[in-house]
C-alpha cells in the first residue's frame, strides 16, 4: 500500500540540483568533513544513457516521467496469471524505490565521462578476457545446474550495493558511515558489507591479498574524500572489469542530506581509458537492519531443488515416451540398460 | 650544559608542533608502535631483560607465511571452520626466495599438504613456526638455561646460554644456543632434521637450516620477534621474517597440555586396525 | 612434612652415584656386561647441606637429573627389611643388571629385541642412583602398596574386561601400551618414576616458576610457585596439573586434575600426588612422593626415589616422528592374520 504522503514528503526535500555553493559540512570531533549518517544511494537514474537519447539531462518533466513509469513497471509485478505474479509484490513490502528516500536527478546517465554516457568500447586485450571468462563460466553449466553456477545475488556471496563503486539495488540501497580517527567505515545493508578506509597514507597491501570488495585507501583532499580501491579479486567484475580495476570514488558532502558521489574507473586491461560516473547518496531513515541473506537462503536451496525435480520429471516423460519397459532413468545418468 | 640542550631540544619541539597545527585540517596521522629500541625491560634477578612470561602470537603465518587471500578448506565437511584466513604475511619483502627446484618441491607440497604436513600428523613443528603457531608458549628464563614450552604437541625448545656445543644429532626443534645483545635474546639455531615445514602452504627447509632469532621487549606486554632463514640448499640467500608477540595477560594464564598423537593414531594406523571376521 | 632432611639424609646415609669415567653411552660398546665401578659420593651424615640459591633466592635444583635405579617400586617378595646392608644391596643390583643382558641371547625371542647394553641404554652404563633400600616405597612400612578399596578393586576389573573387549594387542593401535603409541611414558609422571633407559631430566627455575623437563617424551611439567589458585576442575591433563611452594629448602610440588588416562598403578583421575624435592647434595635430590586416592587405595603411601647429578644435556626425543615400530607392528599382525585367514580357506591341509 503506498504511501503518497511520505512519497510526497520525500519528493520534496530532495532536488539534487539544489545545493548550496557555500555549504561547508560540518565536522567530526578531531576534525574531519562529517559523512557519518544512513544514506542510501537508490536511483532512478541507468548507469548508461538509454539508446535514442543524446543528451545529458533530461527536462523535470521527462525527469518526472522517467519515474512514474518505473514505478508502474514496479506495480506489474503483481499482475495476477503472470509468472511474475508468483514473486513478492515488492510495493507490498514496501521494497520498492518510490516508498523509500531515493536521489533525485535531471540526469540521463549516471556515467558522466565519455560524454556519451556508456561505458567505452572494450580494448582488444579486453574482448579477449571478457571472451575467456565467458568460456568458463558456460563450463559451469545452466543457472540452475549448481549453487556454483548460480548468480552471485541469489548465492549470498555479495551484491551491487557495497562495489566498490557502490551501485544501487533494487531495494534496500541502504548505508552507514562511521568516522573515527584515521578511519572511515561504510557499512552497505546487503550484505552486511563493511568497507574499512584507512587515511593514513598506507601503501596497498601485497598483490596476492585479493578481495571480492578489494582494498581500500582513503583521503581527505579539502572536504572531498578520496578513496582509491585496488586488489580485487576480479570474481565479482562490475562492468566487465577484472582484477587489475581501479576504482577512485569521491565522497562530498553538499548537502545536510545529500553526499555527492563520483568514481572512475580505470582498468588498462579491459578499456583503454577511463571512465567516470557521478550519484549521489541521500539521507535515509536509519537504523541498518542486519541482512542474514545466506542464514535463510532458502531460494537457493528451493530452486536448486526445483531444478532437480524438473529433470527427473522430464527424464520419467521421455521413458514414458520411448515405451521402455525398464525402470526410469535416473536424472544424472543416462538410461541404463540392464545387466543382468 | 645539559640544560642547554634540553631548552634547545623543548624549543626544537615546540617549534615542529607549532608548524603542524598550522597546517590545513587533515585526518590526524595515525598513532606509530614505539620504536622498539625505547623500551627498557624490567630485569629478572641476575640482571637480564626479563622474558619470562606466556606468550602468542597474534597472525595468520600458521596457514602461509606469504601474503594469501582466503581460501576454502580443503576437506569439505569441515567448511569454514576448515577454511585458510587472508594475511599480509611475515616474510621480508614479501617473497620466499626458493631456489628454481625448491620453489617445485613447495608447490608439490602445497598440493598435497594433507598428507604431507608433518603439522597434520602432531609432529614437532619446528622452528620457527612454532613460534608463529596460534597457541600459546611459556618462557621461563634461568641463567645457564632459556627454555621455550610450547602448547603443540608438546615441543620443547632448551636455548643453551653458557656451556654451549655443536648440535650433537639433528633433530625437529634444532639445537639452540643463545646470548644477550643489548636488550635483545638472541637464538643462534642449527642442528635441525628436513622434516618440519614453515607453514601448512607448503613452504619447507633442507637439514641446512640456520635460524637465527632475536626476541626484544618492545612494551611491558610485547615483543618484537625476528628471524634470519638460511638454508643454501633451499634458498638463494637468507631472509627474514618479523612479528610482534604478546603476553597473555590474563590472571593464571598456563600452557595446557596439546598431547595430539592420540588424535592421530586413526589418521596414522586406522587402515592397519584389525577388520572383523567376515563369514 | 614427616621427615626432615637431616633426618632422612642420616635414613638414607648413603648414596651413591656411579658414573661410568671414560665411556659415553652413546658410542655402542659390545663387550659384555662389565661390573660397574662405583665411585661412592657419601652424603656426609650429622651435617646439614646448605644449597646453592637461584638468583631469585631460591634453593636451586638446576641441573641435569637422573633417577635411574635398581631400587624397585615395592619390597620384592620375601624381604622383609626396610634396609639391604651393603653386600645384599650390591647382589640385587647384579641380578637385575643380568636380566638386562639376557635380553641378547640368541635363539630367544628377546634376541630380536635390540641389545640394551649394546647402545649404552642398560642402568649400568649410565648414571644411576643407588641406595641400600629394598623399595622405594617406606611406606606402609612393608614397602608395599597399600591394598585396594572396593572401589579400586572394582576399577580394576572394569579396566581388565574394558581390555578383553577392545581385543587383542595388536588389533588396534589403541589397545597397545601408551608409551609404544608415543603418548607418555613413565618418567614423567607425576611421580616421576624410572624410565628403565635415558631416565633423564632437566631441571630449570625461572622467575615465578619451575620446569622438569623428562627426556622421555620431551615432556615440560611447568610448576608455577606463584600461590594461584587450584586449577578447574573441567580441565584433566596426561601429567594433571601441578602447584608448587617451597618450605624452607624443599620443593613441595601437588598435583592434581589427571585425566585417569595413565593411571598410575591403576589409580583414579581424582589421585593426589604431592612430590618434596630437598637438595641434599651437590649432586643429588632427595625426592619423595605421596600417593593420595582414597578411591582406589586404603591409604596413602609414599616413597623415596633420589635424583643424582648427571651429565646433560637433555638430546631432543622425538618418539612419535620415528614410530616406525607401531607401523610395523600392527602390519605384521595384520600379515598374520591374513595368513591365518588363507589356512582356513585351504581345503583341508595335511
Amino acid at each position: 500500500m503506498k504511501t503518497l504522503a511520505l512519497a510526497f514528503a520525500l519528493f520534496s526535500t530532495a532536488i539534487l540540483a539544489a545545493q548550496s555553493p557555500t555549504y561547508r559540512a560540518p565536522r567530526t570531533p578531531d576534525g574531519q568533513p562529517d559523512l557519518q549518517g544512513f544514506w542510501t544511494n537508490s536511483t532512478y537514474v541507468p548507469l548508461e544513457r538509454p539508446q535514442g537519447v543524446n543528451k545529458a539531462y533530461y527536462t523535470p518533466e521527462e525527469a518526472e516521467a522517467r519515474i512514474k513509469k518505473a514505478e508502474a513497471a514496479e506495480s506489474a509485478q503483481t499482475t495476477p496469471g503472470t509468472t511474475a505474479d508468483v514473486h513478492y509484490d515488492f510495493s507490498q513490502f514496501g521494497l520498492d524505490r518510490s516508498q523509500s528516500a531515493f536521489v533525485r536527478s535531471l540526469r540521463t546517465s549516471l556515467i558522466v565521462d565519455p560524454p556519451d554516457g556508456r561505458v567505452p568500447p572494450y580494448s582488444e586485450e579486453g574482448k579477449r578476457r571478457l571472451a575467456a571468462r565467458e568460456a568458463e563460466a558456460k563450463k559451469l553449466g545452466g543457472r540452475w545446474d549448481s549453487a556454483e553456477s548460480n548468480q552471485l545475488d541469489d548465492r549470498c556471496i555479495i551484491m551491487a550495493g557495497p562495489g566498490p563503486p557502490m551501485m544501487d539495488t533494487a531495494y534496500n540501497a541502504n548505508y552507514q558511515i562511521v568516522q573515527t580517527t584515521g578511519y572511515v567505515m561504510i557499512l552497505t545493508e546487503m550484505i552486511h558489507d563493511v568497507r574499512i578506509v584507512p587515511l593514513d597514507g598506507r601503501p596497498a597491501p601485497d598483490s596476492r591479498v585479493r578481495q571480492w570488495m578489494g582494498v581500500s585507501r582513503g583521503r581527505w583532499d579539502a572536504d572531498t574524500l578520496v578513496v582509491e580501491t585496488t586488489n580485487f579479486n576480479g570474481k565479482n567484475p562490475f562492468q566487465g572489469s577484472d582484477e587489475n580495476l581501479k576504482v577512485i570514488e569521491r565522497f562530498r558532502r553538499v548537502g545536510d542530506d545529500t553526499i555527492e558521489y563520483r568514481f572512475t574507473i580505470d582498468d588498462p586491461t579491459m578499456w583503454a581509458r577511463t571512465w567516470t560516473a557521478e550519484s549521489a547518496m541521500k539521507k535515509t531513515v536509519g537504523p541498518i537492519f542486519e541482512h542474514a541473506c545466506h542464514e535463510g537462503n532458502f531460494g537457493l536451496y528451493n530452486t536448486l531443488v526445483g531444478a532437480r525435480l524438473e529433470e527427473q520429471r522430464a527424464a520419467e516423460a521421455a521413458a514414458r515416451r520411448g515405451g521402455s519397459s525398464g525402470p526410469p532413468a535416473s536424472s544424472d545418468s543416462p538410461a541404463k540398460k540392464d545387466s543382468k | 650544559m645539559r640544560n642547554w640542550f634540553l631548552i634547545a631540544t623543548s624549543a626544537a619541539l615546540l617549534t615542529a608542533a607549532g608548524v603542524a597545527m598550522a597546517q590545513a585540517p587533515q585526518a590526524p596521522a595515525a598513532a606509530r608502535p614505539a620504536a622498539a629500541s625505547a623500551y627498557r625491560a624490567p630485569r629478572t634477578s641476575d640482571g637480564k631483560p626479563n622474558l619470562n612470561g606466556v606468550w602468542q602470537a597474534i597472525t595468520e603465518a600458521n596457514w602461509d607465511i606469504e601474503a594469501h587471500s582466503a581460501a576454502p578448506s580443503p576437506i569439505k565437511e569441515l567448511g569454514a571452520t576448515g577454511a585458510m584466513p587472508a594475511g599480509a604475511g611475515i616474510v621480508e619483502g614479501g617473497s620466499i626466495p626458493y631456489l628454481p627446484e625448491a620453489l617445485k618441491k613447495k608447490k608439490e607440497n602445497q598440493a598435497n599438504r594433507l598428507k604431507l604436513d608433518p603439522e597434520v600428523k602432531c609432529y614437532l613443528p619446528g622452528v620457527p613456526r612454532a613460534v608463529y603457531q596460534p597457541y600459546p608458549f611459556q618462557i621461563i628464563q634461568s641463567t645457564k638455561h632459556i627454555m621455550m614450552l610450547h602448547t603443540f604437541a608438546g615441543a620443547v625448545r632448551t636455548v643453551y646460554m653458557s656451556d654451549q656445543t655443536e648440535a650433537p644429532a639433528d633433530s625437529w626443534m634444532g639445537w639452540s644456543n643463545g646470548k644477550w645483545e643489548g636488550e635483545s635474546l638472541v637464538v643462534d639455531t642449527k642442528g635441525f632434521n628436513d622434516q618440519s615445514w614453515f607453514d601448512r602452504a607448503g613452504n619447507f627447509h633442507s637439514d641446512a637450516l640456520h635460524v637465527v632469532e632475536r626476541f626484544t621487549p618492545r612494551s611491558a606486554d610485547t615483543l618484537n620477534y625476528e628471524a634470519t632463514i638460511e638454508d643454501s640448499k633451499t634458498f638463494s640467500r637468507p631472509w627474514k621474517i618479523s612479528l610482534p608477540l604478546y603476553r597473555r595477560v590474563e590472571p593464571n594464564a598456563m600452557i595446557m597440555e596439546f598431547r595430539c598423537v592420540e588424535f592421530v593414531e586413526d589418521l596414522l594406523y586406522g587402515h592397519l586396525k584389525k577388520q572383523p571376521a567376515s563369514k | 612434612m614427616r621427615h626432615r632432611t637431616l633426618v632422612s639424609a642420616l635414613i638414607v646415609s648413603v648414596v651413591i652415584a656411579i658414573a661410568m669415567a671414560a665411556t659415553s653411552s652413546v658410542s655402542g660398546q659390545s663387550a659384555p656386561l662389565e661390573k660397574p665401578r662405583a665411585v661412592a659420593k657419601a652424603v656426609p651424615t650429622g651435617k646439614p647441606y646448605t644449597p646453592p640459591k637461584t638468583p631469585d633466592g631460591q634453593p636451586d635444583l638446576q641441573g641435569f637429573w637422573t633417577n635411574s635405579t635398581y631400587v624397585p617400586l615395592e619390597r620384592p617378595n620375601g624381604v622383609t627389611k626396610e634396609f639391604y646392608n651393603k653386600e645384599e644391596a650390591e647382589a640385587a643390583m647384579k641380578r637385575s643388571a643380568e636380566r638386562e643382558a639376557e635380553q641378547t641371547e640368541p635363539g630367544t625371542t628377546a634376541d630380536v629385541h635390540y641389545d640394551f647394553t649394546q647402545f649404552g641404554l642398560d642402568r649400568s652404563q649410565s648414571t644411576f642412583a643407588t641406595s641400600l633400600r629394598t623399595s622405594q616405597i617406606y611406606d606402609p612400612p612393608d614397602g608395599k602398596v597399600p591394598p585396594l578399596t572396593a572401589e579400586g578393586q572394582k576399577r580394576q576389573q572394569e579396566r581388565a574386561a574394558a581390555r578383553k573387549q577392545a581385543g587383542g594387542q595388536y588389533d588396534d593401535v589403541k589397545n597397545m601400551p601408551i608409551g609404544s603409541r608415543c603418548i607418555i611414558m613413565g618418567g614423567a609422571g607425576p611421580p616421576l618414576q624410572n624410565a628403565g633407559y635415558n631416565a633423564n631430566y632437566q631441571i630449570v627455575q625461572g622467575a615465578g616458576y619451575v620446569m622438569i623437563l623428562t627426556e622421555m617424551i620431551h615432556d615440560a611439567r611447568i610448576i608455577p610457585i606463584d600461590n594461584r589458585p587450584a586449577p578447574p576442575s573441567g580441565v584433566r591433563q596426561w601429567t594433571g596439573i601441578s602447584r608448587g611452594h617451597y618450605e624452607g629448602n624443599t620443593l613441595v610440588v601437588e598435583t592434581t586434575n589427571f585425566n585417569g588416562k595413565n593411571p598410575f598403578r591403576n589409580g583414579s583421575e581424582n589421585m593426589k600426588v604431592t612430590e618434596r624435592f630437598t637438595r641434599i647434595a651437590d649432586d643429588a635430590i632427595e625426592y619423595k612422593f605421596t600417593i593420595d586416592d582414597p578411591a582406589t587405595w586404603t591409604k596413602s603411601f609414599s616413597a623415596d626415589l633420589p635424583l643424582v647429578k648427571t651429565d646433560g644435556p637433555i638430546f631432543e626425543f622425538a618418539c612419535h616422528e620415528t614410530n616406525f615400530g607401531i607401523a610395523n607392528i600392527l602390519a605384521g599382525a595384520r600379515e598374520d592374520d591374513k595368513k591365518a585367514a588363507e589356512q582356513k580357506k585351504k581345503p583341508s591341509s595335511n
